[in-house]
C-alpha cells in the first residue's frame, strides 16, 4: 500500500492494489491492514482483478461497518474528484476499483479495553495487586476487551498467592521432571527377608496415601488461583504432576514382588483429612508444604539412607528432590505472606492449633508405620538390629521436629513459639 | 396494547439465539426505563397478522413481512411505519452464481436450464433474484426451471440453510445456477462450501433493503418514540450493548427507511405472492 502525496483541498485516498487476490482467499487481511493506517472517515481506494471483488467488498464492508462510497470515473482511482453515482465499485476492463470509508467499529470494540500487566513478571507493574475477574483466562499482558465475562477465580489478590520466586521455582520444577519408567532401576533383583519386604510394603502404602493428600490439596486450589498469577498456577500444576509420579513409583515398589499392599489406619487418614479440609489457600499451603512436606524431607532422606534395596532407595531419593522444591516454594509463598503482613503469623499459629485440636480425639498416627520404619532401618529381626533401628527412628523424629522449628523460625516465629508449634504437629508426619 | 406502559414486540424464532437476543434487549431496555416485552412466532405471516390486528406494538419484520404488513394495513385504513433497521440491512444485493468451469457464461445461457433458489418465501435467495432474471428477459418456470430449497419456510429465508443447499446443489451439478445474498457468497467461500474460484457471479441485483422494526397503527406513540430513540443510541463501543449487536449482526441501528423495498414489491407482484390487500395468493 502507498499513500500518495496530498494535493488540492481534499486529501487523496490511500491506495491498495490487491492484484488478483480476492476477499474469498484472504484479501480482507490486506484491506484491514491498509484501513488500520487510516482514521475513521478517511478513504481507501482498493483495486484488483479478482472477478468477485466488487461483490465481496460490498458485503464485507457492510459487515465490518465500513462504507463503500461512490467512486470516481473508471480509471481515475487516484484522482481527487469524486465521480458520479451510482456505482460503489466499478469495473474498468478486468480491474475492479472501489473506495472504502473507514468505519469506527474496530475502534469501538477496543475502547475501554484493559492491558493486564505484562508477561514478564519482572517488568514494573507486570503483576497486579488485584486481578479483575473479567480478565478471565487471558494471558497476563494481553489486551482484554471490555465486557468480557467474569470468571470465578477467588484467589485474585497478589498478597494471597504471589511470590517473586514463583517463576524461578517453575523453571526448576519443569527442568527437574523425571520419567518413572527409566529413573528407577526396576530391573535390579530385590530379594529381602519376608518381614523386611513387608515393612517396605507398609511404608510404601503409607507414603501413597500421603502423596494422594499432597496431590489433592494443591489440586483443590489450582482452579481457584487467578491465571493472572501464571507462574503460581504453573508451579502448583507441576507439583501436582510430581505427586502423581510419587504415587506411581511408591505403588510400583510396594507391588514389586507381587504382594498385597499394607494397611491404612483410620488415625492416619483422619490426620490427612484435616489437611484437605483447610479452606484457606495460605493456611493449607502452610500446613501441607512447610510443616507436612517439610517433615517428609527428613522421612524420605531416612528411607533412602536405610533402604534395604536399591529400588526403595531410588524412589525415596527421587521423591525427596521434588519435595525439597515443594517445601522451598511453600516457604517462599508463606515468607511473602508474613513479610507483607506480620499479623498473618497469628493465623498460621492458629491453624496449627486448630488442626491439633481436631486430631486430639484421634490416634492421629498409623502405629504400623513407625514399627515398619524400625524394621526397615533394622534390616533384620535380631535384637541388636531392632535396637539399632529403634534408635534411628527416634533420631528421625527428633530431626523432623528440629526441621519444623527451623522453618517456623525462618518465618519469623520466636524460638519458643517455633518449638511449641512444632510439638503440636500431627504425629502422622504429613 | 396488552399491558399498560409496556411496548410489546413480536419476532420470528428462526433460531434458538433469538431468545437470548430479545432477553438481552429486554434487560437493557428495562435498565433505561422502558417497559419492553416480546412474543415469538414461528412464521412471519402470523407475526404480521398479529401486528395489523393490534395485538403487537412492533414487529421485527423481514422485508417480505413489511411488504405484506404495509398492504394489509393500507387496505384496513391503518398505517404501519418502519422506525429502525440494522446498518447491515441497507443496500444489500443478491447474486446468481454459476460453476466457473460450466457452460453458462451469460444470463441468456440459463435458458432451458435449472436455477437453484432458497426457500419459496426468501426475498434474497428466491423472490428478488427471480425478478432480476425476469428483468433481464428470462421468466422463471418459462425460460428456466426453478429448483427450490425449502428450509425454514414461513421464516422468509432468515435461515441460511436454503441458500447453502442451493450452493451445494450447484457444486453437485443438480442445478446450473444458484441464487444467494452477496455476503453469503463470501461466507460460503470462507467456510469451504464453495471452493475459491469454483464459482463465478453471473449477475448481481440492484441494491435493496432487508429487515425493519415495523410499528402498528395503534402502538402508543411515546413508547414507540422512546424505543426508537434508545435503539438509535445503542453504541458499539458500549461493552454492555456490543454483545447484543454482535448477536443480532449489526454495528449500529439506522432510522427506518422504506425506499429499499421496491424491488421486492415488484417481485411480489410478478410472482403473485400477495394480492394488493396483503391477502395470501400463493401459499408459501
Ligand atoms: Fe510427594
Ligand atoms: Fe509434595
Amino acid at each position: 500500500m502507498t499513500t500518495p502525496g496530498r494535493g488540492g483541498a481534499a486529501p487523496a485516498p490511500a491506495v491498495l492494489d490487491l492484484e488478483d487476490l480476492g476477499l474469498d482467499r484472504g484479501g480482507h487481511l490486506l484491506v484491514e491492514r491498509a484501513l488500520a493506517g487510516l482514521a475513521p472517515g478517511e478513504r481507501l481506494a482498493v483495486s484488483g482483478r479478482a472477478p468477485e471483488l466488487a461483490v465481496h467488498l460490498r458485503a464485507w464492508c457492510r459487515n465490518q461497518g465500513h462504507t463503500l462510497v461512490d467512486h470516481p470515473a473508471p480509471g481515475s482511482i487516484s484522482g481527487d474528484e469524486p465521480g458520479p453515482p451510482p456505482a460503489a465499485a466499478v469495473t474498468n476492463g478486468d480491474r475492479v476499483e472501489a473506495w472504502i470509508v473507514r468505519g469506527t467499529a474496530a475502534d469501538d470494540r477496543w475502547r475501554g479495553a484493559q492491558r493486564t500487566g505484562a508477561a514478564d513478571p519482572v517488568r514494573p507493574g507486570a503483576v497486579a495487586e488485584t486481578a479483575a475477574s473479567t480478565w478471565g483466562v487471558a494471558a497476563r499482558g494481553a489486551l482484554v476487551e471490555a465486557g468480557s465475562p467474569a470468571f470465578p477465580f477467588p484467589l485474585d489478590h497478589r498478597s494471597m498467592v504471589w511470590t517473586d520466586d514463583a517463576p524461578r521455582y517453575y523453571r526448576q520444577a519443569a527442568a527437574a521432571q523425571w520419567d518413572p519408567a527409566t529413573a528407577v532401576p526396576w530391573e535390579t533383583p530385590v530379594d529381602l527377608p519376608a518381614e523386611v519386604e513387608a515393612a517396605v510394603i507398609q511404608v510404601m502404602t503409607y507414603l501413597v496415601e500421603n502423596e494422594q493428600a499432597a496431590l489433592a490439596v494443591p489440586a483443590r486450589f489450582l482452579g481457584r488461583v487467578h491465571p493472572h498469577f501464571r507462574e503460581v498456577v504453573q508451579v502448583l500444576a507441576v507439583q501436582i504432576a510430581d505427586e502423581a509420579r510419587h504415587v506411581e513409583v511408591f505403588t510400583r515398589r510396594a507391588t514389586l514382588k507381587g504382594a498385597e499392599l499394607g494397611r491404612s489406619s483410620a488415625g492416619g487418614q483422619a490426620s490427612l483429612l484435616t489437611l484437605l479440609e483447610e479452606p484457606d489457600f495460605a493456611l493449607a499451603h502452610f500446613l501441607l508444604s512447610v510443616l507436612g512436606e517439610g517433615t517428609f524431607l527428613a522421612l524420605l532422606s531416612f528411607i533412602e539412607r536405610h533402604a534395604p534395596d536399591p529400588v526403595t532407595a531410588a524412589v525415596a531419593r527421587l521423591a525427596l528432590a521434588d519435595e525439597a522444591r515443594h517445601v522451598a516454594f511453600g516457604m517462599a509463598h508463606l515468607g511473602a505472606v508474613v513479610t507483607s503482613d506480620p499479623g498473618q503469623r497469628a493465623r498460621l499459629a492458629a491453624a496449627i492449633h486448630r488442626r491439633h485440636d481436631a486430631l486430639a480425639s484421634t490416634v492421629g498416627l498409623n502405629a504400623d508405620v513407625v514399627d515398619a520404619l524400625v524394621v526397615l532401618a533394622a534390616g533384620s529381626f535380631t535384637p541388636r538390629a531392632v535396637a539399632e533401628g529403634f534408635t534411628r527412628v527416634q533420631a528421625l523424629e527428633a530431626e523432623m521436629a528440629d526441621g519444623r522449628r527451623r522453618r517456623l523460625t525462618r518465618l519469623g516465629f520466636s524460638p519458643g513459639e517455633a518449638g511449641a508449634l512444632s510439638a503440636l504437629h500431627t504425629r502422622n508426619f504429613m | 396494547m396488552a399491558t399498560d406502559g409496556v411496548l410489546v414486540m413480536g419476532a420470528v424464532a428462526y433460531d434458538p439465539k433469538v431468545v437470548t437476543i430479545w432477553e438481552g434487549f429486554k434487560d437493557w431496555f428495562a435498565g433505561k426505563g422502558l417497559g419492553f416485552d416480546y412474543v415469538l412466532y414461528s412464521n412471519y405471516d402470523a407475526l404480521v397478522e398479529a401486528l395489523v390486528a393490534g395485538q403487537l406494538d412492533v414487529a421485527w419484520n423481514s422485508p417480505l413481512a413489511w411488504v405484506r404488513a404495509e398492504r394489509l394495513s393500507r387496505s384496513g385504513g391503518g398505517a404501519v411505519r418502519a422506525v429502525a433497521m440494522r446498518d447491515t440491512d441497507c443496500d444489500l444485493t443478491s447474486v446468481v452464481v454459476v460453476r466457473s468451469d460450466g457452460p453458462v457464461t451469460q444470463v441468456e445461457d440459463l435458458r432451458g436450464r435449472r436455477v437453484g433458489v432458497g426457500a419459496v418465501d426468501s426475498p434474497q435467495a428466491t423472490l428478488i433474484p427471480l425478478s432480476h432474471l425476469r428483468s433481464m428477459g428470462l421468466a422463471a418456470g418459462v425460460d428456466f426451471d426453478v429448483v427450490g430449497h425449502e428450509i425454514g419456510v414461513g421464516k422468509h429465508g432468515d435461515h441460511v440453510g436454503g441458500e447453502r443447499e442451493a450452493a451445494r446443489a450447484l457444486l453437485d451439478g443438480r442445478v446450473d445456477a444458484a441464487c444467494m445474498i452477496d455476503g453469503n457468497h463470501l461466507l460460503f467461500s470462507h467456510e469451504g462450501t464453495l471452493a475459491p474460484g469454483s464459482t463465478r457471479i453471473l449477475t448481481q441485483t440492484p441494491t435493496y433493503d432487508h429487515c425493519n422494526f415495523t410499528v402498528g397503527a395503534s402502538a402508543p406513540g411515546p413508547l414507540v418514540e422512546r424505543f426508537t430513540g434508545l435503539l438509535l443510541s445503542m453504541s458499539y463501543d458500549d461493552p454492555e450493548v456490543r454483545p447484543l449487536l454482535d448477536l443480532e449482526g449489526l454495528k449500529a441501528w439506522r432510522p427506518g427507511r422504506t425506499s429499499g423495498y421496491g424491488a421486492l414489491a415488484l417481485a411480489v407482484e410478478e410472482q403473485g405472492v400477495y394480492d394488493d390487500a396483503g391477502g395470501l395468493v400463493r401459499l408459501p
